[in-house]
Formats: structure tokens, C-alpha cells, sequence
């Protein structure tokens, strides 16, 4: 026991034990995933995040400690954010044959989303650290967590805003449209992707190829987007 | 693999540097992937040599977000004190958003004759 103890405080004192526990909750997250047939509501990520509180909690490990390993991860959101160029590149043919209507969803959808959370979140007390997180929330994560940085809020809390609005997105998205009457495959998976990022995006490619390769489009486009609206309309309600 | 990281890293690097040379309002990341959109286009073979890395890296884009979700720990208080208003905020922009950008798409392109249905 007392072995234990002592490997345990000297492996706790490196970055290895983080990095692993944070791949092993993923993995975990993944396969409950994958074992509900991809169910937009059982997230690999918000399962990962709440083991992994879960067991920060337990041990009473700080954040801080948790994350000099977690850092490695992390790292990797700005490159991944480059490399959304790719996908973007891929769908620019798209982009030449709708420009006017993807224009027109991309600045309704855009502006809809920074506006109206901000609206509201103004009109039920919500201010400060917490409104300016809220800003970037329909921004895929890494650009999200980038914007939020910028602007005053916390990126902690702007990651689970943006986990939580794709997951709205995935699940409303599809009888909503259906309600709403829109048949075009292409307005279906844009307007998804601008509003609820890649999670939204992995959703729209469950449902038709189409649909999807719009989504990442609209996706791709909100990132750039998003970074010019959120500060200016953020200032309009500070 | 080496040269695709090495291409990815440089347009990162080169958009942190292009941002606070110009106090763009855009993140660090954000303008190097435009950089690479702009390079793909004088460089069509780039692309190529890009695919398998962005595609790797982009596969599990979801890991990336755990470290700082995890942060969540931290905002306990904030999140059970205003969780019922940000979970309507939450609801409501993004029903929102979904519909405005359909519907102006759907418009937009009855508009121009251009709508595919089914």
C-alpha cells in the first residue's frame, strides 16, 4: 500500500498520468458513442469531461495539476484549427455554385446566434465573464476558445457552452427543419453546420452526404465570421 | 508527414504574427488557416501533401476540446447559479440560428430559380 502511495505521488507530480487519464476518458466517451448507434445526446466529450471532473474531484486533484498534463491535448486546437482549411478547400466548388444563398444563411445564421444569445442572456441578468464566454458559442471549439480569450471570457467555460450548443443543434436540428418545410439538402446542412459547428456537422452527415459537406462548409465559414461579429455586437450589450 | 507538420505549424505561426501585426479582430489560428486556403490555392499540390495530417487531426477534433471542458470544475458556481437562464439561452439562439440561416438559404435561392427540393 504504502508502494502504491508513493508511485502514485511521484507519477502524479508528471504530465503522464493527465495525458493518459485524458485519452482513456475520450476512448471511454467514444465507445458509449458508438454503443448507443451515435445518438447525437450521448457526447463522447461531455462523457469524458464529467469522468474526468469526476476523478479530478475524487482525488482532489486542482485543475491547474490536471492540466500540465491535459496541456498536450490542447496544444493541438490551434493546428487543428488551421487545418479546417482543408475541409474548406475541399467545398469551395460549392461555394461558386451558391454563393448568393450561402451568403445570405451565413449572415442570417451568423448574426442570429451572437445576437440572439447575447439578447437574451442580457435580458435574464447574465453579464460580465460569463456573457462575453457566451459571444463565440456557435464558433467550432478551438476558434470558439480563441475568441473568448480575446474578449475578457473564460475559455473553460466557453468549451462547455460550445459543447452544449452543438448537442442542442444535433438534436433540434432535423425535426425543426422538417417543420419548418425546408426540403434543400444544402440549406438543411449549411444552416446546421453555422449554428452548431462539428457537432452539428457530424450530425448533418448522418443524415444525408450532402447535408454534411454543407454543414463543414458552414462550419468553416462561421469560425471566420464569428471572430469579426462577436466583439462588436459583445461591445453593443457591455 | 514532417513537411505537412512543418506547413501547418508555419501557417499558425504566420497568422499569430499577421494578427498582432495588425490587430485583427480575428484569433491567431483563424488567420493562419486562411493563409493555408490562400496557399492551397498557388499551391494545388499542397493540398496533398496536407491531407493525411488535417485529416488525421480533424478525425478526433472532438479530444481536443477536453482538457479545457474539463475547466467546467471550476465554473461549478456560476453554472448552478445561472443554469436555468443559460440553458434557455442556449435552447433558444441556437433553434434560432438554425432557422434564420435555413430559411434565408431556402429564400435566397427560390429567389434565384436555383432550389433543389428532396
Amino acid at each position: 500500500m504504502t508502494d502504491f502511495t508513493e508511485i502514485w505521488s511521484y507519477l502524479a507530480q508528471g504530465p503522464l498520468v493527465w495525458l493518459v487519464a485524458t485519452l482513456a476518458a475520450y476512448a471511454l466517451g467514444h465507445a458509449c458513442f458508438q454503443a448507443a448507434g451515435r445518438r447525437p445526446y450521448v457526447n463522447p466529450v461531455l462523457i469524458a469531461v464529467l469522468v474526468l471532473a469526476g476523478v479530478l474531484w475524487g482525488s482532489g486533484t486542482p485543475y491547474p495539476v490536471y492540466f500540465e498534463g491535459a496541456q498536450f491535448v490542447h496544444f493541438l486546437l490551434g493546428p487543428a484549427t488551421v487545418a479546417l482549411a482543408l475541409p474548406l478547400w475541399d467545398n469551395l466548388g460549392h461555394v461558386k455554385k451558391a454563393a448568393l444563398p450561402l451568403l445570405a444563411s451565413l449572415l442570417a445564421g451568423s448574426t442570429v446566434a451572437v445576437v440572439s444569445a447575447l439578447g437574451i442572456a442580457s435580458a435574464l441578468g447574465i453579464g460580465g465573464e460569463t456573457l462575453a464566454s457566451l459571444a463565440p458559442k456557435s464558433a467550432t471549439a478551438p476558434v470558439a476558445l480563441g475568441i473568448s480569450a480575446q474578449l475578457g471570457g473564460s475559455p473553460t467555460l466557453t468549451a462547455v457552452l460550445v459543447i452544449l450548443t452543438g448537442i442542442i443543434g444535433a438534436i433540434t436540428a432535423t425535426p425543426l427543419l422538417n417543420a419548418l418545410g425546408i426540403r434543400d439538402w444544402r440549406a438543411r446542412g449549411f444552416a446546421t453546420g453555422v449554428a452548431a459547428h462539428g457537432i452539428g456537422t457530424a450530425r448533418a452527415f448522418q443524415v444525408h452526404p450532402t447535408a454534411g459537406a454543407f454543414a463543414g462548409l458552414g462550419m468553416g465559414l462561421n469560425a471566420v465570421l464569428t471572430a469579426i461579429l462577436a466583439p462588436w455586437v459583445l461591445s453593443l450589450f457591455q | 508527414m514532417i513537411h505537412a507538420l512543418l506547413v501547418l505549424l508555419t501557417a499558425q505561426l504566420a497568422g499569430e504574427t499577421l494578427t498582432r501585426l495588425t490587430h485583427a479582430p480575428l484569433p491567431g489560428p483563424v488567420t493562419g488557416m486562411l493563409l493555408l486556403v490562400v496557399a492551397f490555392a498557388v499551391f494545388p499540390r499542397l493540398v496533398g501533401v496536407m491531407r493525411p495530417l488535417a485529416q488525421g487531426l480533424l478525425g478526433h477534433l472532438s479530444l481536443l476540446f477536453v482538457p479545457a471542458g474539463t475547466g467546467v470544475i471550476g465554473h461549478l458556481d456560476k453554472i448552478t447559479a445561472q443554469g436555468p437562464a443559460l440553458a434557455v439561452v442556449l435552447i433558444v439562439s441556437t433553434v434560432a440560428a438554425i432557422a434564420a440561416g435555413a430559411l434565408a438559404f431556402a429564400g435566397v435561392a427560390r429567389l434565384l430559380g436555383t432550389e433543389v427540393g428532396e
